[in-house]
C-alpha cells in the first residue's frame, strides 16, 4: 500500500542556514505520525515545504504514491493536505460558517455556498465528532474551538492528510485532551495526521510513529510504542561537541538580584511567565535552561524592565519593583543592570546606525556621550574605536553600518556594550546564537572574567551545551514556570533534557511506582 | 556577508537623476500629443524658472514653502509617523502670524514682531500637530488618519475665524485688514538694493533665510543630539527603542511638535512676507507637496533643499510655460509635476535593484 505522504530528500536552504538536509519521510494512511525536534531544528520549515510556503530546493514529495508539485497551499489542498497553524489564520468577526468556505465560497453569491456549507459542516462535526455553533462569531470561541474551525476548515476543503503544527500550545490541558480525542475520531476515519510538537507527552499520548529532527535533519524513525521518552529526548538534544570553558569554582556571596512570584500575561491575555521566583548571587553564573519559547524571554523582559510584570516582585539595588511601583529599562539600566537581548537583530541593535552609535544604544543619555546640546561624537568614536580592537570587532570601523557585520561581530559590539558599562548584573540571552566558534570561545571567557570579578549574571540559552559549560547553577523553566533547579556539577543532558520537556518528575513517578507494585 | 559595494553616488545621485529624466521624457510624450514641442516647452519652462532674476525669485519663494513642509514630514517620518497634516498645521501656525500681527503692528517694531511672530508660527502649528500626537501616543488612534482630518478641520475653523471675527469691516473678501508695513517680513530685493546689488522684484522674502537656518537646525536635531538619535533608534526599530529605556510615547509627541512647528512656518512667507493679511487658503497644497519634497529629498535636508527649488521651478516654470503657449494648460503643468512626482516619488525604486545589479556585479567581475 503506497504512503498518505513520502518526502523523499527534501533539502532547503536560507542564505547561510541549510534549515533542512536531504528529509525522507513515510507516513502510512490512517495513523498519527508525530514530527519532534527542538526550536529551529527545520520542523516548522518542513511542513511549510509541503504545505506550499516554500519551494523545497531539491527533493520532491509523492501523496498516495504519486508526485505532485506543490508550488502554492492552493496545490497542497488540491492535493488533499490541509494544515492548522500554531496561529490561526481565522477572521475574528466572522462566524464560523464563513470562516469555513473562505476561499471556497462557490459563485458570485454567497447564499448557495453558505447553504451548502452548513450541510456539509453539519455532516462532518458529525462524523468526527466535531461539534460547533457554526454561526458562532470566531473572536466570541474560547481558543480550541477556535482550533476545531480551523481543522474543519481543513477538512471541508477535502483534506485527507492533517498537519497540525504545535497544536497544544495555546491550549489548557483539558483542551489538548479533547485534541488527541478528536486526532484519533480522524483517524479512525482515515485521515492521517502529522503532529509537529516539542512535547514528548504529546507524542506519547497520540501518536503512532514519531520522526526526531534535529538540526535540520531527520535523525530517527520510531515506533511509538516501542520508544520512551528518554530516547526520544536524548535523540532530540544530540550528542554534540562538547565545550569546555576553563573556570575555578563558583564563589557566590550576597544576593544582588531576587525575584518573587514574577508573572506576565500577553496582549492575549495568556500567561506567558507563571509565578517564577529566582535568587541571582554575586560572583556566579545562572543558567536558565529550556526549550524556547518557554517563558525565559519574557523572564528577560520583566526583569530588563522592558515589559512591565503583572504579578510579583523584583528586589534589586535596595529598590523594591512590583506591577504597582514598576521601573523602565531605563531606570534599571542606571541602577547598575545590563541586558544583552536574545535577538539581537530585532532588540539589541539598529541594523541601521553605524556601528558608533549602534555601540550606545541604551547609554546614550549617559553625560559621557553628551555635551551641552550635542552629543559628542568624538568621545562615541574613540571608545567605539577602543573596543572594537580590545573586542578583535572585525572590521574595525565605527562607521560601517551594523547590519553589514557578521552575526559574531554584531554580538561583539552587543556584549561589549553591555559588559563595558561594568554592571553589577547582567542578563545575557542566546549569547553565542549564530556565532562561529572561535568568537564563542572569546565571549564564553569574557563572561566568566565578569563572574571572577563579582558580578551576577543570568544565562538564557537554548543550547545545552552552553548551559552546562557556564553556568554554576540551572534552572529549567518549561511553559512559563520554574520546573526544576539543580547544581551545574549534577547535570546531564539526560536530566535536562527530560526537566525541558516536563517529563522529568512523571518519569521518576513512573519509576517509583514500578518499584511499589 | 560578502556584499558588494554600490557607489555612494548611485544611490544619492544617478537614481534620482534617471527617475526625473524619465518623468521629463513622459511630460514630453504628453506635450507631444497635444500637438506642441516638446523642446520648446522644456526651454520655456526652464527659462522661466532660472533665467532671469525675477523667475530664480519666484522659484525660491516657492521653494521656501516647500522646504518648510518637507522638513516637517521628514522630521515625522525619522520617527516612523507619516504626518499627512502639514497643511493643516501651516494653516493654523498662519494663523499664529496673523493673530501676532494685527494686535501688535500699530504698536511694536518689527524687530519684536518678527521673532514673536516666529514663535506664533511655531506654537501654532506644533498645538496643531499636539492632538493628533496625543491620540497616537497615548490613545494608539493612528496618525495618518487623525493629521487628514485635522486638514479639514483647520480649514473650517479659519473659514469661521476669518469671516466671522478676522474680517475687516465694512468689507466683503474673507480676509483681515492689511498689516501696517513693520509688521512685513522684507523682501530680498529690498535688502540687497542698499548693498548696490539689483536683483528683479519678486515675492522672495526673509523667509527663506530661516527656511535655509531651519535645514541646519534639524541637521543637528536629527544626526548630532540626543533626541535625535532617540527618535532615529524609535523610527527604525521600536522594539530597540523599548529596550534602551526610550519613552516612545514622549518622542511621538514631540517629534509631532517639531514637525507641526516647522510646517507653521508657511505662514511667515505667505502671511508676513507676501500677502500681508490673513486670508483663505494661502496653503495652497504645500503641506501634501512637501510629503513628495521630503519623499524626494531622502528625509535629508540637503535632499530636502534640492528637491523643493525642483518643485518650486516646476511651479513657476510651469506658470511661464502656461502663459508662453495657451495650449498648455495649467492642468498640464500640474501633470508634468504629478509625473515628476509619479516617477520620484511612488516609482522610485523601478531601477534601483536593476541598477544596484549592474554595479554589483561590475564590482565582483
Amino acid at each position: 500500500m503506497p504512503y498518505a505522504i513520502e518526502l523523499r530528500d527534501i533539502s532547503k536552504r536560507f542564505g547561510a542556514v541549510q534549515a533542512n538536509k536531504d528529509i525522507c519521510l513515510q507516513v502510512p494512511a490512517g495513523t498519527v505520525h508525530g514530527i519532534i525536534g527542538e526550536n529551529g531544528a527545520g520542523k516548522s520549515t518542513l511542513m511549510s515545504i509541503i504545505y506550499g510556503f516554500y519551494e523545497a530546493d531539491t527533493g520532491h514529495i509523492e501523496v498516495d504514491g504519486k508526485q505532485v508539485d506543490i508550488r502554492s497551499s492552493q496545490d497542497a489542498i488540491n492535493a488533499g493536505i490541509g494544515m492548522v497553524h500554531q496561529h490561526f489564520m481565522l477572521v475574528e468577526n466572522f462566524s464560523v460558517l464563513e470562516n469555513v468556505i473562505l476561499g471556497a465560497e462557490g459563485g458570485a453569491l454567497l447564499k448557495n455556498g453558505i447553504d451548502t456549507a452548513r450541510i456539509e459542516l453539519q455532516r462532518l462535526a458529525h462524523e468526527y465528532s466535531l461539534d460547533i455553533d457554526v454561526d458562532a462569531i470566531v473572536e466570541d470561541l474560547p481558543v480550541g474551538l477556535q482550533q476545531r474551525v480551523e481543522i474543519l476548515k481543513a477538512l471541508y476543503r477535502g483534506a485527507r492528510i492533517l498537519i497540525l503544527d504545535e497544536p497544544t500550545g495555546v491550549l489548557t490541558p483539558q483542551e489538548a485532551d479533547h485534541l488527541f480525542r478528536i486526532l484519533k475520531a480522524l483517524k479512525d476515519q482515515g485521515v492521517t495526521v502529522l503532529l509537529i510538537t516539542h512535547k514528548l507527552r504529546e507524542i506519547m499520548a497520540s501518536t503512532d510513529n514519531v520522526s526526531v529532527m534535529r538540526q535540520g535533519e531527520m535523525v530517527a524513525h520510531r515506533e511509538t510504542a516501542q520508544t520512551s521518552k528518554e530516547e526520544l529526548a536524548e535523540l532530540m538534544v544530540g550528542k554534540k561537541v562538547r565545550l569546555t570553558v576553563d573556570k575555578d569554582e563558583a564563589q557566590p556571596s550576597e544576593v544582588l538580584l531576587s525575584a518573587q512570584n514574577l508573572s506576565q500575561f500577553d496582549s492575549q491575555g495568556v500567561k506567558r511567565l507563571k509565578n517564577v521566583s529566582l535568587e541571582l548571587r554575586a560572583g556566579e553564573i545562572l543558567g536558565i535552561a529550556g526549550v524556547s519559547g518557554n517563558g525565559q524571554s519574557e523572564l528577560l523582559n520583566v526583569l530588563s524592565g522592558i515589559v512591565p510584570m503583572d504579578e510579583g516582585e523584583i528586589h534589586f539595588a535596595g529598590q523594591v519593583m512590583t506591577a504597582k511601583a514598576p521601573k523602565d529599562a531605563a531606570q534599571m539600566r542606571d541602577l547598575k543592570m545590563a541586558h544583552v537581548p536574545e535577538d539581537r537583530h530585532k532588540m539589541g541593535l539598529v541594523t541601521g546606525f553605524e556601528a558608533y552609535e549602534a555601540a550606545v544604544l541604551g547609554y546614550h543619555n549617559s553625560p559621557a556621550y553628551n555635551g551641552k546640546i550635542l552629543m559628542d561624537r568624538k568621545t562615541m568614536l574613540d571608545e567605539c574605536n577602543e573596543r572594537m580592537a580590545a573586542w578583535d570587532v572585525r572590521p574595525p570601523n565605527p562607521h560601517l553600518k551594523t547590519a553589514n557585520f557578521s552575526g559574531g561581530n554584531q554580538q561583539k559590539i552587543v556584549i561589549a556594550r553591555e559588559v563595558e558599562q561594568n554592571p553589577d548584573v547582567l542578563l545575557i540571552g542566546q549569547p553565542t546564537r549564530g556565532v562561529d566558534i572561535g568568537a564563542i570561545e572569546n565571549i564564553h571567557e569574557q563572561i566568566v572574567k565578569l563572574r571572577d570579578a563579582g558580578k551576577a549574571i543570568l544565562l538564557v540559552s537554548v543550547e545545552l551545551d552552553e548551559i552546562m559549560a557556564l553556568s554554576d547553577r540551572i534552572i529549567v523553566m518549561f511553559d512559563g514556570a520554574v520546573v526544576g533547579e539543580l547544581d551545574a556539577k549534577d547535570a546531564d543532558e539526560r536530566t535536562l533534557g527530560l526537566m525541558m520537556a516536563n517529563a522529568y518528575n512523571e518519569e521518576q513517578g513512573e519509576e517509583q511506582e514500578g518499584v511499589s507494585a | 556577508m560578502s556584499q558588494a559595494k554600490v557607489p555612494a553616488w548611485v544611490n544619492i545621485a544617478l537614481i534620482p537623476v534617471l527617475n526625473i529624466l524619465l518623468a521629463f521624457l513622459v511630460s514630453g510624450l504628453v506635450i507631444l500629443a497635444i500637438g506642441e514641442n516638446p523642446i520648446e516647452a522644456a526651454g520655456y519652462l526652464i527659462y522661466g524658472a532660472f533665467g532671469y532674476d525675477e523667475g530664480i525669485g519666484y522659484t525660491l519663494y516657492y521653494a521656501t514653502n516647500l522646504i518648510f513642509t518637507g522638513l516637517a514630514v521628514s522630521v515625522a517620518f525619522k520617527g516612523g509617523l507619516f504626518n499627512i497634516g502639514g497643511e493643516g498645521q501651516a494653516y493654523i501656525g498662519g494663523l499664529g502670524v496673523g493673530l501676532i500681527c494685527l494686535s501688535l503692528d500699530h504698536t511694536m517694531p518689527f524687530y519684536v514682531i518678527a521673532p514673536l511672530a516666529v514663535i506664533g508660527a511655531a506654537v501654532f502649528g506644533a498645538a496643531w500637530g499636539y492632538i493628533p500626537a496625543y491620540l497616537q501616543a497615548r490613545r494608539g488612534s493612528h496618525i495618518v488618519i487623525t493629521t487628514i482630518m485635522f486638514n479639514f478641520i483647520a480649514s473650517s475653523l479659519m473659514v469661521y475665524l476669518i469671516v466671522n471675527w478676522l474680517k475687516e469691516d465694512g468689507r466683503m473678501a474673507p480676509n483681515s485688514r492689511t498689516f501696517e508695513e513693520n509688521a512685513w517680513l522684507p523682501y530680498l530685493h529690498e535688502i540687497f538694493s542698499p548693498l548696490g546689488i539689483e536683483i528683479g522684484d519678486s515675492p522672495l522674502n526673509l523667509a527663506f533665510v530661516w527656511a535655509l537656518l531651519c535645514c541646519v537646525f534639524v541637521w543637528g536635531l536629527i544626526w548630532h543630539t540626543r533626541w535625535g538619535y532617540q527618535l532615529r533608534t524609535l523610527g527604525t526599530n521600536p522594539t530597540a527603542a523599548r529596550y534602551a529605556g526610550i519613552d516612545t510615547a514622549k518622542v511621538t509627541i514631540w517629534a509631532m511638535l517639531i514637525s507641526g512647528g516647522l510646517a507653521g512656518f508657511v505662514g511667515l512667507n505667505e502671511i508676513m512676507g507676501v500677502n500681508h493679511n490673513l486670508l483663505l487658503n494661502f496653503t495652497a497644497g504645500y503641506g501634501f507637496a512637501g510629503i513628495a519634497v521630503s519623499l524626494m529629498g531622502r528625509n535629508h535636508p540637503i535632499g530636502i533643499i534640492l528637491a523643493a527649488v525642483l518643485f518650486g521651478a516646476l511651479y513657476q516654470g510651469g506658470a511661464e510655460l502656461a502663459f508662453e503657449i495657451p495650449t498648455i494648460t495649467p492642468e498640464i503643468v500640474v501633470v508634468i509635476q504629478g509625473l515628476v512626482i509619479l516617477f520620484s516619488g511612488a516609482l522610485e525604486h523601478m531601477f534601483k535593484d536593476r541598477i544596484e545589479g549592474f554595479f554589483i556585479r561590475r564590482a565582483v567581475a
